[in-house]
């Protein structure tokens, strides 16, 4: 009974190895698509979605760009309101320096009336967005990125391979007030990826409203 | 002036119903009257640790669709099983809590405890509560003395929560 119970247990490791075996090489043929979302050093996919003007974005639009600030955020989470100006703020500052932002609404509209593409036009201009707006229309994107919430932060860098994911995160490390913000994390990774540097804090987390 | 209206009104509420079910009594003061705001490391030095008891500390918030829905699960679980007990730490933006959430468990009549978080650093204290965290609410922590576990997501049934909280009774 023991010496079974040893083999199921072996067999179990044995198949379990070999299915970690079959991820790495996975991984290794294609860093774009992994179960958890992106980590730091992934190749981001690209995409095309709609814009709230109608027209189709995509990252390989941007010849001038040197990465992008990619964005998930959404119309009816106050956590992600909260964030709004602030980014916009980035938009502005950054676009001329070559990180523009992107922001993408991944959550399903039919579940949420808040978030349908007309409001998601309504919020843009009530905001003065200066950066497009898009619909994860069928909520494709999101996953393959690892998004979990709004707001959810993908910094992305143009290299000869692709945009290469440098930071993923928060914006900065207080969620309620802009005027109380001790560390911008995100913008402290745009100013060493302009620097040269490298990014010294990688990852951050923050509260956020779960995709839905 | 309506605000100190309605709070006499809700502390005469309350008293009005001290004769209820003694458990249910000291719970519904809690509930009506005081929603303590806590930073990150007052609610864990508030966090209760009893022996035989097995707690279940859900993060929420009142605009967060699937938190509200799996309220319900934590209620009926605060009042039927024993031994249990629920704390529900509301992550509404804290100048939410006169005009949201304390109208929220009056309206719900929620019998647990409720307590505002009102933490803005949450990059330092999410992987405090679990390393694999990310911040997305809703989320759920069971623990006792003897096991913790952490849920990131929401509980689809009451059956799915109550099973889990079953497996915490019993852990040796």
């Amino acid at each position: 009974m023991r010496t079974f119970k040893i083999l199921t247990v072996s067999a179990a490791i044995i198949a379990a190895s070999a299915f970690a075996v079959n991820n790495v090489v996975n991984s290794e043929e294609s860093s774009n698509s992994s179960e958890n979302g992106y980590h730091i050093g992934d190749t981001a996919a690209n995409f095309k979605l709609k814009n709230i003007d109608g027209k189709m974005v995509s990252l390989s639009d941007f010849d001038e760009a040197k990465g992008f600030i990619v964005v998930f955020t959404t119309n009816h989470c106050p956590y992600a309101k909260a964030y709004e100006n602030r980014i916009v703020a980035l938009d502005k500052k950054y676009k001329p320096k070559g990180y523009p932002v992107i922001a993408i609404n991944p959550n399903d509209p039919n579940k949420n009336e808040q978030d349908s593409f007309e409001n998601m036009q309504l919020r843009a201009k009530q905001k003065g967005f200066t950066f497009p707006y898009l619909l994860d229309e069928g909520q494709k994107i999101y996953p393959v990125y690892g998004a979990t919430k709004t707001p959810h932060v993908y910094l992305l860098q143009k290299e000869r391979k692709g945009n290469i994911v440098k930071y993923i995160g928060a914006i900065d490390d207080n969620y309620q007030d802009p005027n109380d913000v001790k560390e911008t994390f995100l913008e402290n990774a745009i100013q060493e990826l302009l620097a040269g540097k490298e990014v010294s804090v990688k990852t951050t987390k923050a509260i956020g409203c779960s995709i839905k | 002036m309506n605000k100190w209206i309605l709070i006499l009104g809700l502390i005469l509420l309350v008293i009005s119903c001290k004769d209820a079910g003694e458990k249910e009594n000291v719970k519904a003061d809690f509930q009506s009257l005081e929603i303590p705001t806590y930073n990150f490391n007052q609610l864990e030095a508030q966090l209760p640790n009893d022996e035989d008891k097995t707690y279940i500390v859900n993060f929420w918030a009142t605009w967060c669709a699937p938190c509200v829905e799996e309220l319900p699960y934590f209620t009926k679980l605060n009042k039927e099983e024993n031994n249990v007990e629920v704390i529900l730490v509301s992550l509404d933006m804290p100048n939410m809590k006169e005009s949201q959430l304390l109208p929220f468990v009056e309206k719900n009549n929620i019998n647990a405890k409720v307590i505002l978080l009102d933490d803005p650093r949450s990059n330092n204290w999410i992987p405090k509560v679990d390393e694999n965290w990310d911040g997305a609410i809703p989320a759920t922590l069971l623990y006792n003395t003897k096991n913790r576990e952490f849920y990131p997501e929401k509980f689809d049934t009451y059956q799915e929560l109550l099973e889990e909280v079953e497996k915490f009774k019993n852990a040796k």
